[in-house]
Parts: C-alpha cells; structure tokens; sequence
C-alpha cells in the first residue's frame, strides 16, 4: 500500500506541471505582455514607454521562454515562463499587479474563509444526511413524493436568491445578525452564522437528493434482503447497514473537497463581506490583477490534486475490500 | 423587405434545432429508441413541464430571429435600415420596448417612484410623484379606476387566451383524428381520459392557465408596465422577457461545444485504453484541478483583453454583445466537458468487455465500426441524460457568474444582469424589490420545469431504474 | 393432523394497472415437521416469489392478492410488520442464492452472524462470540476463531455459503428455506453444501423447504416434490411415487431432459492431418508490485496447453470455474493476447500474423458465448446482427445476398425469417442462442468455440439447442470446441473430453474413457460431484 500512495504522489508533479504549462499558455501566449499592459493603462493614449514601464515594474519584461541575451543556464531563468510559472511550484507568488506580497495575504486570509466553510460543511453534512435517511425511510410514501419534489423546488432556486432574500430578511427585517462584514477572534461569530445558515439551506436540495440516490443504491442491494430475512426492523437495517456502507462513498465525496474549503466560497465572501480567499480572488478578478489569478489558479489546484490524494488514502482505509486485497 | 440578420448565436442555435429535428426524426423511425421516450412521454410532472419549457422556448427561438426593420423614410428611394437590428420577438412586443419612462417605477403604477418638481397647469410647482408617460396613461383618475380598469382588462385577456386555447385544443385534436382516421368526437374523448397513457388532460389544464394568464398579462402589459421598470425607464417584463433567449443559449450551446469533446475522448480512452486512456485521464485531471470559477474567469479575461485589442472587429454593440456570449459558451463548453467525459470512459471500459463486442472482434469487425455500431448507440442514454441534467445548472450559473462581471456582457438582457443592477436597489429608501423579484421568478420557473422534465428523462433512460 | 407450515391459495403479482404480472397463481402445499419439502421449476416459475412472499420480504412492486400461510396454525399475513420481524429468522429463516451479494462486504463475519443473535434474544459479548465459533464449527468452516475477523470477500464461495447458513441457524428455526443454494457454487462445492444441509437438518430436527430447478439434486434430499411451471404447481408427491412415475407432461419432460450417461460415444482415430492443433499455448498476465509496477510474476492463466482437433468432431474442454478454458478459448481466436504457444489450423501456422491477415482467417473460426441476453447488441435488429459478420469477412457477396443468406440461416436453426427484423429482447434465451449460432454460421466457419452455450438457459431448453448443434456438425462437417463445466451435457455432445485445472490440462481421452474410467483424481472428484449421472436409473413407467 505504501507504494501505492508514493505512485499517487509522484503522478501529482507532471499534473502540477500541467496545470502550470496550461495557465501560461492562457495568460501569455494569447495576449502578450504588451496586450495586458495596454488594457491596464487605458487603449488609446499609450506610448511604447509607458508599456515598458509597467512591464519592468512587474517583471514581465523578458521574453517568454527563451533568453537570446544572457549566457548559459541563464538563458532559461531569465524568462517570463521561468520567473513566474515555476516559481510557483516553490511557494513564491510574489506580488500582486498593485504591489502588495501575495503569499502574506494568502495566509492572512485563509482563516476567514475556513471559519465559513468548515461550519458549512459540517452542518450541511448533517442536514443532508438526515434529511435523505428520512426519505429512504419513507419510501414508497406520499411524504417522499413530496419530499423528492420539495428538494427539486429547493434546488431549481438559485444560490443569489437565498444570499440576497437571507441578508434582506434577517438584516433589514429581523434585525438579528449583521448582514456582512467580520471581525477577529470569537467576535466572528456573530458574522458568519448568516453565511452559515445560508449556505446550508442553499445545499439542501441537491444535497439530500444525492445522498438519497446513495441511500436508496445500497437499499436494493442484496444483502439488506439478507438483513431482513435475519428479522431486522426496518430503522435498524437503515442504520447499521445501508447508512454505514453508504458511508463509504459520502466520506470519501466529502474528504475530496476538503483541502479546497481554503479557498472559500467565492460568492458568499463577497456578499457578506468577508476577508477571506473567496473574496480576494474575486477583487483580483475585477480589478484584473493577473498575478493574483495567476496565484490562486494554482494553489487551488495544489488542493485538489493534494485532495484527490486524500481520497485515494481515506478509500483503502475505509473499505476492508481494498485495505486487504 | 426587412434585411435578415444572423448573428453567431443565432446560426448555432438554428444548428442546434436541425439537428434536434433529425434527431426526433430518427427516433420515430427506430423502435428501440421510441421505447424509454414512450415512458418519458407518461410521466405527468415531466410532461407538464414540458408544456412550460415549451413556452419558454417559443420565445426564446422567436427572440433568435433578427433583421434589420426598415425606417420610415418616405421620401428617399432608397430603403434605409435600422443600424440596430431587432428580432422577432422584439418586433412582436414593441409596445414594451419602445414605452420607456424616466425611471423606477413600481409593477401597475402610474406614477414614478421618486419625487420630482412638477409642473402643474397653473403653473406652480409641486413636489409629488409624476404620472408615468405611458404607464396606465388612458386612466384620468388613476388610483380609483385603476382596481376596475385591471380587472376589465384582465378578464378580458383571459377570455381571449380561453378562445385561442380552443382553437388549439381542436386543431390539435383535428390533427390527431385525421392522422387516426377517426372521428373528432371520439379523439376528442381519447384524449380526454388519457387513454393512450400520455397525460393530455394534465398537460391540457397546463397549456388552458398558461394561455390564459399569459394573455391576460400580455393584455395588461400594453398598458402598464406589470413588472415595473428599472433605472433607466426600461419596461422589466420586457426585459425578463428577453432574458429567456440568454439563459437557453447558454444552456444549449454550450452543450454543442461540449459533447464532441466529451464523446470522442471519453469513447477513445475507455476503449483504446493504454496510452491513450493515460493520456486522456491526464488531460481531464489537470483539467478539473483548476477550480471552475477560476479557469473560466481567466479565460473570460483572456477575451475582453483581446477584444479591447482588436476593436475594428466588433463594430457594433450588439456585435460585441454577440461575441462575448459565443465566447461565454465556448468556454463553459471547454470547461464542463470533463465530468461527462469520465462518465463515458467508464461505461465504455464496462461495454467493451460485453460478450457482444467480443463477438464483433471475433467477426473481424474493425474498430472504428466496432465504436460507432455498438458502443455509440449504448452510451447515448448517458449523454442524453447528462445534457438534460446540466441545462438548469448552465442557466443557474449564468446568473452567478454575471455577478462577478465574467459572464455576459452588461448591454445584454439576462437574469444574472438583472440581479447584478437590481441588489443595490435593496438599500434604497423605500426599497426597489421588482426588478429582482422578475429575476429571479423567471429563472426559477425555468430551472425548475427543466429540472422537473429533466427527471422524467433521467428515469426513463436510467437503466438501473428500469423493472 | 395440521401441519407445521401450510401455504394456502397464495397469489402474488408484481406491477400495478395494465402492467401487471401474476407470478405466483394459486398455490398450496404442505411442510411437516423435520421434513424436506423440495419446489422444483425452471427459471421464472415463480418459486423464489412463492418464498418471498411467504416471509412478506417482496420488492416494493410486488403484492399478495390473497391466500394464508400458516405457521402451527395462525396466519402470518395477518401479523404486523413488527410482529412478522419476531418471524423471520427465529422461527423460519431464508438463506439465498448467491452468497457474495448475500453478504454486507464491509462488516465482519463475526459481526454478521452475531447479529442474528443478537436481534432474538440478549445474551452478553462473550455467550454471543461463543456461540458465534459454535455455529461456525457447526457448519463446518475451518480456522473459526480467525476467520471470525474476517471480511466476505476473503472467503471462497463455498466458505461464504456456509456462513450464510450459520446466519441462518443462529436462532435455532424451525424451518429454513433454502433458495437455490448451490446454484452459483462450483460443482464440487455444490456437493458438499447439500451434505452440510441434509446433516444440520437431521441435527436440529428442523423443516427444510428446498428451491431448486435441478431435479438431479432432490433425489437424495427430497420428502415431498412439488413442481412449479408459470406460477401454478402442476404437480405435488411424495419422493419415491414422484421418481417411480411422474403424472403430469410437464414433470415427465423434466425427466426427459436429464442427460444420462447411456449413449457415450468415442471420437475417431486421430488422423494425421487435424483442424486444429496446439502446442504449448500459453496464457499469462503479469503481475506487478511495487513503485514502477515491476512484472514480478505470472498468473498462468492458461500454463502450457497442447492438444488437437480434428475434423468434424467435438472436444470438450471440463473443469470448474477459473481453471481456464474460456481464456484458452478467447486466446485461440486472438480476443486476449497469448503469451506463446505454436497454434496451427488446417496445417498453417497462425503464429506471427499481422491483424490483417488474421482477419481472413476468423472467418474460419466463431465463437458462441454463455449469456445470450449480453452476447448481441440491444440497439441492433436481428437480421443486422447476423449480417454484420458478412460484410467484414464475406467480401463478395451483395446486399441481396447477404439478405437471402440471412434468412436461409434463421430457418437452419429452426426459427422463422421474418425474425430478422425484430429487436433481441423479443426472444427468450433459446431463440437468442438459436441466433447466436446463426450469426456465427453466417461467415462458414469449420471451427465453432462454443463457451457454455447452454449454462445459462433452462434445462427442457438445454437440449434443443444441444440438438441443434450436433445437426449442424452432422449437415456442414463443423469441429467444436466444447467449453463446459456441466459435465452431463458434456456426456451428450463430446467425442473427446479433456478436463483442466488451475490452467493445464489433467487428463485428456476419449469420452467413454475419461467419463466412464477417469485416471486421475481430479476428474474423479468431478464425476463424483454431478449427482444426475450418478443416479444412473432410468425412471420406470414412462
């Protein structure tokens, strides 16, 4: 098993490599330096120096991929690819288009993002998993007609709608919490039970929707015939059975999605205000800071490559058919 | 004459309804595909959703019709076209679309919502709300015959939409009758007690409050602004109107641009296996991990850097509008087809082992035959079902990503723009809630009658679900 | 005297409205204390409904539409559901067929058993685990205390059906039913279950009811047979009046069905110039460890295989599942890549040749699989399915003779041409193999791999496509190579027997010889394990 994990890890580089050679080509070889610089300082009124001012600020002023100027190994590492697109794989995101250390920031605002998103999956979790053991239990009632068609209705309502309608109905009507904004220490609570709340009801539906295909997967199968037959009632077949080998497939869902909660909810941190990672990608994406991008593009892959390896790990030590073959 | 007008969109989706055409038509024509669409065909709730999609689907095609109107230029000998081209739809409503007044006004006014310094006869000046230009203009005294006119009016729609509902109920039936060789009356009664399965009395109920309501409204909207108007002036049922033909588009094309991808690499690495399946599932994995949102930000960047680069070559707004929504569904395309691609690279890899295949081989079949005789045909049930499943999520994301000023341009009519504009209005004193009531409403009977049909597919194609 | 266990008038269907089928019509019968009741029927007779439905353990589509089942004289079907599950598995308990799925993958066999247990009475840890190796010992699975930990899928089948049945007894039922139980086990584990059954049953004193559509194993088992056919039970007797003379038509052709081990036949002498002959055939996956998936080892799948076929006659290739006659079949026609081996047919060396040139020669050799509702494609009609072949190897035919060829095929396996342009799932499992044939007959080839042809259709089936195969041989001088694990179908078809295990092959002969007087064990225990050849007396009275 051990090389197994080793083999998953060494298949992560050329995958990194490739999301790497993948954001270059969509960052510099569509539109060159030149191209950005133009847009950031206005279309028409721009000199050639103002170009290469800016582009000397950033360091983008070198040639792509191959130095002509310099000697040796130097001809490599004094490339746009080099400085850039590698230095990531290091950690160094250098700075942002506006100047500022993007690596500091990054971790400044990391915590905000997973006091959001961590309750929110916890509670959604729970939410969702009672609600479709209850449907299951039903089944073949009219409680889960209506309940598989409630969860239809709560899915077709967009996440906006909750956001907008939550902050407006608790903020301006109920006046029970702050609609948006944050504050350190455990005086963010009071900030982040409206965002909480809100992001578990937005994932009712499609959520209890898919752990019951899960549920009602596990419950045709032949041993709960097995299970009945030995004369288990039906709450206890639910329970000691199909919710514990449904667990399976949802723990290792969730364990995929883990690492990448640091990046935060990108809608939600930016309607209530909150400092976290979400919401600075979506300033980067507005004020069109490239190297902010450039940086979350790939960290949030590192998460995801680094969460479907915790998938692979979690899957042989959760199901004995793999652990032991 | 009218000049006609094709814009990108417009020439893709026209793609897209021949080759829906050919489909049904192939469908009919082969028994074992008439067979799960039978059952979809039973289903109540999917029908009657359908019904609804329906109407959303008229519009949105009619919306997809554009020319350039002449103007009315008597004098010259020589037509001269709009610069701005219109559709169809908008041709048939132009009543909503020409009444503009100066501002917010609230659904039924018939004054502004803000105060103004207004002129009265005498010639003094009042603060007071002005009446609207055009907003319930024909009443004199406004807030005591308004309740009535609305009532008149809309009564009178509804039995208008009762008459044209008959006139389709028995055109329909006229045509089933003649294609039957029966009798009026008795396919009449057929229908009625849904005798061939198909739920007709439901989705008939559907179609009677659909035209009756809608007709009502549309009565009412040629002389209120029903939905109010926002900041400009602009008549917002006019524009949750226009927005359906943005929602479909991104919902359809993008599924154009996604399924070659998605078929021939997911075919390809599930039977090929070897080389190429490590290749393809490296290519899908680096794919997916660059977080959605991201890739298609970056992207979308990617474009309006080169659009503001290459000015010359979108001349006009609508253009440039145009543009930036066919690049929208490029990229959604090239982004989403990933998830369908694995789904299909693993049903392949079960198919390929089927002792039907293997007898193919054995027969010395080649193997781009052996890919499009037996393996294409089995996994459409998956394809079918993945692009029925992804419209309301495609439609949904719309608005999301419009938020975040990456989705359509701002000058185009769509939900997500509505939003965008409307949230701020919450804030106001007294609050402006139409706008993003519209919205919303509008995206939700879409989503939710897509998600609804979209079911009724999903279980009759699954083939786990069938007995 | 009442009996133990009556089923009264039961009527079951399935689905709801037009669509409705009835599976179980009207059925009676009676089990007595310590008896072996044995329901016999072909697939679809609605036997495994009749059982189900008695327990109340029906899929959501099914219903009862009326009848009683009395258990010491009260009716179940009027318990409550909470009262029913006090029922089930303390006083009648179920045991199914196919122990993998039968089983949770993911809770140990301990577990699983001491649930049983646990559900009908409280008794503290250790009387549950010493009870558990009790039930373990008691039907008979080895290492008890070991395995207690262990997971299903670390057993073998064999292994796994005795823990289904130690689920089972762990209540200590008055009457078990037995759905099939040995159906999905190897023929000589198959043997040794039905062993373990009868011993338990004695032991215990308890009812068995016995479902099978095996006659062959009811007669050593059996008290009281009853047979099934479309829902209805056609005939109900006691054992011995049962098998000395059988009442009803549909009984006697079950007798009729059975193969015996009269009419052996040997093959000719083997002439110099055979169709097919191998030497050393290899077939062998590798087995990779470590971090580069270095090849560490083989798994011989197929270890050195030489054998010939000559014209016109059978070969049967015999032995248990995974000893590897499908993979030395598949390997012959080039559907799994070998590993070696000198193959020639008809004197030419089929060794080293490009795809293409190997294509000209698969028209010589077809294939017929085992499961004939997977072996042709749903999406295509019959007639294009039987065409397809033609068009890829037969190049000079045109469209209207491909045509007429197709019909005149349907009709040489006995069905008629205008089946050409219907979908598969039309058919039942006998016509599909009919066409199945045909479609390998299409392109002339004189040499038939037939992978269990007949393993999964039903008995009185069997033996019209069995029929048909041995016409075909007779009319067009075809070779097979007959691949089987059923050893009395076997009986019927092969000229030469040669009997594999764990990928060589054990012995090889004559049929007469090696099914009459085997050499070596193995074939002996094969033999041994298939209780209709042993029976070896024809029914009287027919």
């Amino acid at each position: 098993m051990g090389s197994y994990i080793l083999r998953r890890i060494l298949y992560a580089f050329p995958l990194l490599m490739g999301v790497n050679v993948l954001t270059f080509l969509l960052f510099f070889i569509v539109n060159t330096p030149d191209d950005m610089a133009r847009m950031q300082l206005g279309q028409k009124h721009v000199t050639q120096e103002a170009i290469d001012k800016w582009k000397s600020e950033r360091g983008y002023d070198m040639p792509l991929l191959w130095n002509d100027q310099e000697t040796g190994g130097e001809r490599l590492t004094e490339t746009i690819f080099y400085k850039k697109s590698v230095g990531l794989f290091l950690f160094r995101f250098g700075r942002s288009d506006s100047g500022r250390n993007i690596g500091s920031d990054i971790r400044q605002r990391m915590w905000p993002s997973l006091a959001i998103a961590v309750p929110s999956l916890i509670l959604g979790l729970l939410a969702n998993i009672s609600f479709a053991v209850m449907l299951v239990f039903f089944r073949t009632t009219y409680l889960e007609f209506w309940g598989v068609i409630g969860c239809v209705v709560l899915m077709s309502i967009s996440a906006l709608f909750y956001i907008i309608s939550g902050q407006f109905l608790v903020g301006k009507l109920l006046q029970m919490v702050p609609i948006s904004g944050y504050d350190t220490g455990l005086q963010a609570i009071k900030f982040i039970i409206l965002p909480v709340l809100i992001g578990v009801a937005s994932g009712i539906g499609a959520g209890t929707r898919w752990y019951r295909t899960l549920f009602l997967e596990e419950v045709e199968k032949d041993y709960v015939r097995t299970a009945r037959a030995k004369g288990l009632t039906e709450t206890r077949m639910l329970f000691t059975h199909v919710l514990r080998n449904a667990m399976i497939p949802i723990l290792t869902g969730v364990v995929v999605v883990l690492p990448t909660l640091f990046m935060g909810s990108l809608i939600t941190e930016s309607f209530f205000s909150i400092p976290g990672l979400g919401s600075y990608t979506i300033d980067a994406i507005s004020r069109q800071d490239f190297a902010i991008v450039r940086s979350m593009v790939f960290l949030g892959s590192v998460l995801y490559i680094f969460g479907l390896l915790l998938t692979d790990i979690s899957y042989t030590l959760v199901d004995p058919r793999v652990r032991l073959s | 004459m009218d000049r006609w007008v094709i814009f990108w969109t417009d020439g893709l989706v026209f793609l897209l309804v021949c080759a829906v055409i050919l489909l049904i038509l192939r469908i009919r024509s082969k028994e074992h595909l008439r067979r799960p669409w039978r059952k979809v065909v039973t289903n109540k709730v999917g029908m009657v959703s359908a019904v609804v999609l329906g109407f959303f689907l008229l519009i949105g095609l009619a919306d997809t019709i554009h020319f350039k109107p002449i103007l009315d230029n008597s004098q010259q000998s020589q037509n001269t076209y709009s610069s701005e081209p219109i559709s169809l739809f908008d041709w048939w409503v132009t009543p909503l679309r020409i009444r503009e007044e100066k501002t917010y006004s609230a659904p039924f006014s018939w004054r502004l919502y803000a105060k103004e310094n207004i002129v009265s006869a005498d010639g003094s000046k009042i603060w007071g709300y002005p009446r609207l230009k055009y907003g319930a203009a024909h009443l004199a005294d406004p807030s005591s015959e308004r309740s009535t006119d609305l009532v008149k009016i809309g009564l009178l729609g509804a039995a208008k939409g009762l008459v044209l509902f008959a006139v389709v109920v028995a055109f329909l039936v006229a045509v089933r009758s003649w294609r039957t060789k029966a009798k009026f009356v008795s396919s009449l009664a057929e229908i009625y007690g849904n005798r061939s399965g198909v739920p007709w009395c439901a989705m008939f109920t559907t179609l009677l409050i659909l035209l009756m309501g809608g007709y009502a409204i549309a009565e009412l909207s040629f002389k209120y602004h029903v939905l109010g108007t926002d900041k400009v002036g602009q008549d917002v049922f006019y524009q949750s109107l226009k927005s359906i033909r943005t929602g479909m588009v991104i919902g359809t094309l993008t599924t154009l641009v996604m399924l070659p991808f998605a078929l021939i690499l997911g075919i390809f690495a599930g039977y090929y296996r070897g080389w190429v399946d490590d290749l393809i599932q490296y290519l899908y994995t680096t794919l997916n991990s660059i977080p959605g949102v991201l890739l298609i930000a970056a992207s979308i960047l990617v474009v309006q850097v080169y659009m503001s680069n290459h000015e010359e070559d979108f001349a006009n707004i609508a253009i440039r509008a145009d543009t930036r929504l066919l690049f929208l569904c490029m990229i959604l395309g090239l982004t989403s087809w990933t998830g369908l691609c694995r789904l299909l690279r693993a049903e392949t890899m079960k198919l390929r082992e089927m002792e039907y295949v293997q007898a193919a081989r054995a027969l010395g079949v080649k193997n781009t035959s052996i890919l499009s005789r037996h393996i294409l045909p089995n996994v459409f049930h998956i394809v079918l079902i993945s692009v029925v499943l992804d419209f309301s999520g495609l439609v949904l994301a719309e608005a999301v990503l419009s938020y975040v000023n990456i989705g359509v341009d701002p000058t185009t009519n769509s939900w997500g723009n509505m939003i965008n504009g409307a949230r701020l209005e919450m804030a106001r004193e007294p609050i402006v809630w139409w706008s993003l009531a519209a919205a919303f409403l509008f995206m939700f009977a879409l989503v939710l009658a897509a998600n609804l049909f979209a079911d009724g597919v999903r279980d009759a194609f699954d083939p786990r679900r069938a007995q | 005297m009442d009996s133990f266990f009556s089923v009264k008038d039961l009527k079951t269907c399935f689905g709801r409205g037009e669509s409705s089928v009835v599976a179980v019509d009207g059925v009676s019968f009676d089990i007595d204390h310590g008896k072996t009741f044995a329901l016999v029927g072909e697939s679809g007779s609605g036997k495994s409904v009749t059982a189900l439905s008695a327990l109340r353990l029906l899929p959501p589509n099914g219903r009862i539409l009326q009848g009683s089942v009395l258990l010491d004289g009260v009716d179940l079907f009027e318990y409550p559901e909470s009262q029913m599950c006090q029922v089930r598995g303390r006083r009648i308990a179920m045991i199914f067929q196919d122990p993998m799925t039968s089983l949770n993958p993911v809770m140990t066999i301990g577990r699983q058993i001491s649930e049983s247990l646990n559900i009908h009475a409280s008794l503290d840890d250790s009387e549950v685990r010493r009870r558990v190796l009790d039930l373990m010992n008691q039907v008979e699975i080895p290492a008890a205390e070991r395995r207690f930990d262990e997971f299903p899928h670390q057993m073998s089948g064999g292994q796994r059906q005795r823990v289904v049945i130690a689920i089972a007894l762990a209540s200590e039922p008055q009457l078990l039913i037995a759905d099939e139980p040995t159906t999905a086990l190897d023929v000589t584990v198959q043997a040794q279950i039905l062993k373990l059954l009868v011993s338990i049953q004695k032991f215990n004193g308890m009812a068995l009811w016995l479902i099978t559509h095996d006659l062959g194993i009811v007669d050593e088992i059996a008290d009281k047979i009853a047979v099934m056919r479309r829902g209805e039970i056609v005939e109900q007797a006691s054992r011995d009046s049962f098998f000395a003379s059988p009442q009803h038509p549909y009984s006697r052709k079950l007798f009729e069905v059975l193969p015996s081990m009269e009419d052996l036949h040997s093959g000719a002498e083997g002439s110099a110039n055979p169709l097919l002959n191998v030497e050393d055939f290899k077939v062998y996956y590798p087995i990779r460890k470590g971090l580069f998936k270095r090849t560490v080892g083989y798994v011989k799948a197929v270890d050195q295989v030489s054998f010939s076929l000559q014209k016109g006659q059978t070969l049967a290739l015999v032995g248990e599942s995974g000893c590897g006659k499908t993979t030395l079949g598949k390997g012959l026609l080039h559907l799994i890549p070998n590993s070696g081996g000198i193959v020639r047919f008809d004197g030419h060396s089929l060794n080293d040749l490009a795809a293409d040139e190997f294509r000209q020669v698969r028209s010589q050799m077809q294939l017929i699989f085992q499961d004939p509702f997977s072996s042709m494609n749903p999406r295509l009609l019959v007639g294009e399915i039987i065409e397809e072949g033609m068009r890829t190897l037969v190049t000079d035919m045109s469209q209207a003779e491909r045509q007429d060829r197709v019909a005149t095929l349907l009709e040489q396996v006995g069905l008629s041409a205008d089946v050409r342009s219907r979908y598969p799932h039309e058919f039942s499992g006998g016509q599909r193999q009919r066409i199945c044939i045909a479609r390998a007959l299409a392109v002339k080839p004189r040499l038939i791999v037939c992978d269990e042809p007949t393993s999964a259709l039903d008995v009185s089936v069997q033996a019209q496509i069995i029929a048909l195969l041995k016409d075909l041989q007779e009319r067009d001088g075809l070779s097979y190579l007959f691949i089987s694990h059923d050893l009395a179908v076997v009986a019927e078809m092969a000229d030469y027997v040669a009997v594999m295990n764990q990928g060589c092959i054990v012995e090889m002969g004559n049929a007469e010889q090696v099914l009459r007087t085997p050499e070596q064990d193995y074939t002996s225990r094969l033999l041994e394990a298939v209780p209709k050849l042993n029976r070896g007396r024809a029914p009287l009275n027919l």
